[in-house]
């Protein structure tokens, strides 16, 4: 790739930038959310076109129009977010898009064939899948080797990874990595994207590094990981949280025996006792998917309980509303900042005050008072150093560190006794992450019991005092952050003991 | 710090002069103005296209300028002179129909008419569009609450039934009863909003399913009850009720004007609208739970009661439309009383883009093109059908924003977003 330029509005998302990937090589594009990497791995696959610059593949100028001429060229992509159909099998799944017809354009499904295909493909590589299982009721990793598959099916030369290990355990990651390393042997190329520094270290032949939208720099896998992350931010950051001894005091947030199903009814949440003190960050590691929204939203009044206690300093919460839930003291970062953290329509200050609107001194139940409103957000704008033009933008326009400073900024700007943070730093640059981290630690020192959930265990080991570990609604353990990663990586993975697995199938 | 340093750099200049916070309020109304100016473009635009393919329609129907035409190659002039006056005329008393005559007027100048015939045009437009400007605002914000309240018809429907029979039913001093029926209609509306929101906020039953289905409960039952004795006009064997009692007939100006005591309840209404909507908590509510219901939720607020008294309040400004129509304009129930205003608020609200204020004008439009169709009917023998025809055209222009900016090849992505805002509803 020569030059590549694309341009949205006003904003320049990639700014010239030149990319060569040679065969069998693991190529690691590592930039921080928004700089620019999807953008200019979409071009490629012709998801989008550029406005400037050229793609050369094997020396040959190609323009993709559509992904299907990207594939037609050789490029693969698996999608951060996966591009399958629940309820269609994995070779279903796989065929979707370049179907075995027999008899013409009209004609039947050849399923026969599109079986013996992925079969092939899939010991070919080493990556088993099983072509008649629904993909819904494929594990996340599972799903993920099916993109893979899916895409080999294709015959593909180069493979582009989205993020992909966002949605893994550690044992998934390293499984992943290792498949990456086969697939290069095979003269497979790779362009893996991502902004974990530690996989790049592992795995990558070659780094490029994006910043705004611009090249900032190529590495070899021997740079330092303080070196990587000051390229990618354009700054010296600590990738530590520096922080105190905590000093636990008095219980704030007990729960004990709290079960809790999910949407579809299944039992997320099975019998889970925990004690949260005031001055102490309690971590719930666990990967994604394991109950821990479950937990959560059921301590916030957001989702119905089965039975069990929450009491918040002796006072029941069970059966309060989430307003009451918020009033009795608790700050609530949610996961997932977009759909339930913040309102993109409306301003940087009106999101500030989302949970506090009828309360004095910004309104009442019957008005608003808008002046309380504008000088509070100018505060704590400029307290929280949220890069907006003004208070009056809207939050849509923020990128995804300014927005979740605006969340973090409105649950702290209130006295609070318990602070629920789920998954604090999610799409947040490297920047804002370690921004938030400290207040978080902040929050901890005034005093208030701090429950963080995470789904990235180097977020948990660094901010928590103690990590409770979460596998398939249970409490597996109560581990402190010293303890090596691995065996907390093991405990995420159900494994309690050496060598016995709990309970690992349905 | 930091926060003010990248501000400056930001490349749209504009945003720099609000550095005063006094001035604030005011500047950013203004900026705001001039960037939706792309809006108000496309708006005008859009009218505009519509009248142009009226044009052609109003040729088409007319045999006479469309025979001039089968000569077109060898005398051009006579087809494009025909056209130019039979649709010049059409608009012009499209024109003179809805604003005002200026004939009339200079007749009034000279004292050889009267003001009254000089306003009458005025007065017809406010009348038509009185009622629409409840139906809209009812559309309107049940649609920044993110329902789409189809029922407006049948809350009207309801308004004008409670609004009705309070008029005739009872008897009480002038004012205070006007001032009943009036809440009557309000309540009846209101009602009947009540019952979808419940239904919504309870089971999820889609208000567009419940409203529409309400809408003919409400249209067959008010049927039904101007036939019962002492709903009917005893004097009459048709489907018409009991005259409005004159102590609660909204004021009106002296014949033959019609235009009465409704538009100014609408002024103060759509002020009263604005202000909830944008000042108060419970509009706060309502805005947080119409785009991100989950986020309304997360924050604290109940996602159902503010669904269930949104359709109240949707619901009593349709039943509101409903009683100034029938006391102000109609004066009596007819199994008609209550016309299309319900639906045609669904078009208001549209073109208004579901702005109080914007509904308001887009009310006066509609009411506009309504009185001015009436005298290009009478004077050009152009179909009133032509009327419905360019609400219909704008409102589709309006809805395909891409659409009119390709054909005035318009530069401004922006306002892409424009066309959206009424499928989300569903």
């Amino acid at each position: 790739m020569r030059g590549i330029t694309k341009r949205f509005g006003d904003l320049v998302a990639n700014d010239h930038i030149d990319l060569t990937v040679e065969p069998g090589e693991v190529h690691a594009l590592l930039g921080e959310n928004g700089a620019g990497k999807s953008t200019l791995m979409n071009q490629l696959y012709g998801m989008l076109q550029p406005d400037e610059g050229e793609i050369l593949v094997d020396g040959e100028k190609k323009i993709f129009r559509s992904p299907r001429d990207a594939i037609s060229a050789g490029i693969g992509m698996v999608h951060q977010h996966f591009m399958l159909v629940p309820v269609f099998t994995v070779a279903e799944n796989i065929a979707l898009g370049a179907e075995e017809v027999r008899g013409g354009p009209l004609g039947w499904l050849d399923r026969r064939r599109s079986r013996r295909d992925v079969l092939e493909t899939s010991r070919k590589y080493g990556l088993p899948v099983d072509p008649d299982a629904l993909v819904e009721n494929l594990s996340v990793g599972s799903q993920q080797r099916v993109e893979i598959v899916k895409a080999l099916t294709r015959e593909v030369d180069l493979l582009i990874l989205d993020e992909p290990t966002a949605v893994l355990t550690p044992q998934e990651t390293d499984e992943l990595l290792a498949v990456m390393r086969s697939l290069a042997e095979t003269g497979k190329s790779i362009v893996f994207i991502t902004h974990k520094l530690r996989e790049v270290k592992a795995i990558a032949d070659r780094i490029t590094v994006i910043r705004r939208g611009r090249t900032v720099g190529t590495a070899s896998p021997d740079t330092s990981e303080d070196e990587l992350a000051a390229l990618m931010v354009g700054r010296d950051v600590s990738l530590e949280v520096t922080k105190t001894p905590a000093d636990p005091g008095r219980e704030v947030l007990k729960v004990s025996g709290l079960i809790v199903d999910d949407d579809r009814g299944i039992r997320a949440v099975d019998a889970v006792d925990l004690v949260v003190r005031s001055g102490e960050v309690l971590g719930i590691a666990g990967v994604q998917g394991n109950g821990q929204t479950e937990l959560v939203e059921a301590i916030m009044g957001l989702r119905p309980l089965r039975a069990g206690k929450v009491e918040l300093e002796d006072q029941n919460l069970v059966g309060r509303s989430t307003k009451q839930v918020l009033r009795a003291g608790v700050g609530y970062v949610p996961e997932d900042r977009s759909l339930d953290g913040v309102v993109k329509d409306f301003t940087v200050a009106e999101n500030l005050v989302l949970d506090v609107y009828d309360r004095a001194p910004f309104g009442n139940g019957f008005a608003m008072n808008p002046k309380a409103i504008q000088e509070s957000a100018r505060e704590w704008v400029a307290r929280f150093d949220i890069r907006t033009s003004s208070p009056q933008s809207t939050v849509g326009t923020l990128s995804g560190g300014n927005q979740q400073k605006v969340v973090v900024a409105r649950e702290m700007s209130r006295p609070l006794k318990l602070l629920v943070a789920s998954q604090p730093t999610r799409g947040v640059d490297v920047g804002s992450i370690e921004f938030i981290h400290q207040q978080i630690i902040h929050e901890r020192d005034l005093g208030t019991a701090v429950l963080v959930v995470s789904s990235e265990l180097d977020e948990v080991v660094g901010l928590a005092d103690r990590i409770a570990v979460m596998y398939r609604g249970r409490i597996l353990a109560i581990v402190s952050p010293d303890m090596p990663r691995e065996e907390i990586g093991l405990l995420m993975a159900g494994i309690t003991g050496p060598g016995q697995e709990a309970e690992d199938s349905e | 710090m930091t926060t003010e340093a990248p501000a400056p750099e930001t490349p749209p200049a504009p945003e720099k002069p609000p550095a005063k916070a006094k001035e604030e309020s005011f500047l950013n109304l203004f900026l705001h103005n001039l960037w939706s100016a792309n809006t108000v473009t496309v708006t005008i635009l859009s009218i505009f296209l519509a009248l142009v393919i009226g044009a052609v329609l109003i040729v088409i129907s007319d045999p006479t300028v469309l025979s001039t035409f089968s000569y077109l190659t060898s005398r051009p002039s006579d087809a494009l002179t025909a056209s130019w006056d039979l649709v010049s005329q059409a608009y012009a008393d499209l024109f003179k129909g809805a604003i005002f005559d200026p004939a009339a007027v200079r007749a009034w100048i000279d004292g050889s008419g009267d003001w009254k015939t000089a306003l009458n045009p005025l007065s017809e437009t406010l009348t038509y569009a009185a009622p629409l400007v409840f139906t809209g605002l009812s559309v309107a914000i049940a649609f920044r609450g993110g329902l789409f309240n189809i029922g407006g018809q049948g809350q009207a429907v309801i308004g004008t039934i409670t609004a009705g029979v309070a008029g005739f039913a009872i008897a009480l001093p002038a004012g205070l009863h006007l001032l009943v029926a009036l809440a009557a209609g309000l309540i009846g509306g209101a009602l009947w909003g009540f019952v979808p929101g419940l239904l919504k906020a309870r089971t999820g039953a889609h208000e567009v399913i419940t409203t529409i289905m309400l809408n003919y409960v409400a249209t067959l039952f008010l049927g039904w009850l101007i036939l019962q004795s002492g709903v009917q006009d005893p004097g009459r064997t048709d489907a018409v009720s009991k005259t409005i009692a004159s102590s609660a007939v909204l004021p009106a100006l002296p014949q033959p004007l019609r235009v009465h005591l409704g538009i100014v309840i609408a002024v103060l209404v759509t002020a009263a609208v604005a202000w909830m909507i944008n000042r108060s908590s419970f509009g706060f509510e309502l805005r947080a739970v119409g785009v991100n219901p989950p986020a309304a939720k997360t924050a604290g607020m109940s996602v159902g009661r503010t669904y269930i008294l949104l359709m109240v309040v949707a619901g009593g400004l349709a039943g509101l439309g409903g009683a100034v129509q029938v006391l102000g304009t109609a004066d009596r129930l007819t199994g008609q009383v209550a016309g299309n205003i319900g639906f045609d608020g669904l078009l208001v609200a549209l073109l208004g883009r579901n702005k109080p204020w914007g509904t308001f004008f887009a009310a006066i439009l509609y009411g506009a093109l309504r009185a001015g169709g009436n005298l290009m009917q009478v004077d050009v023998g152009v179909s009133l059908e032509l009327v419905t025809v360019l609400q219909a055209l704008i409102v589709i222009f309006i809805a395909a924003p891409a659409l009119v900016k390709t054909i005035f090849h318009l530069r401004n992505a922006r306002s892409a977003r424009l066309g959206t805002t009424m499928a989300k509803g569903w």
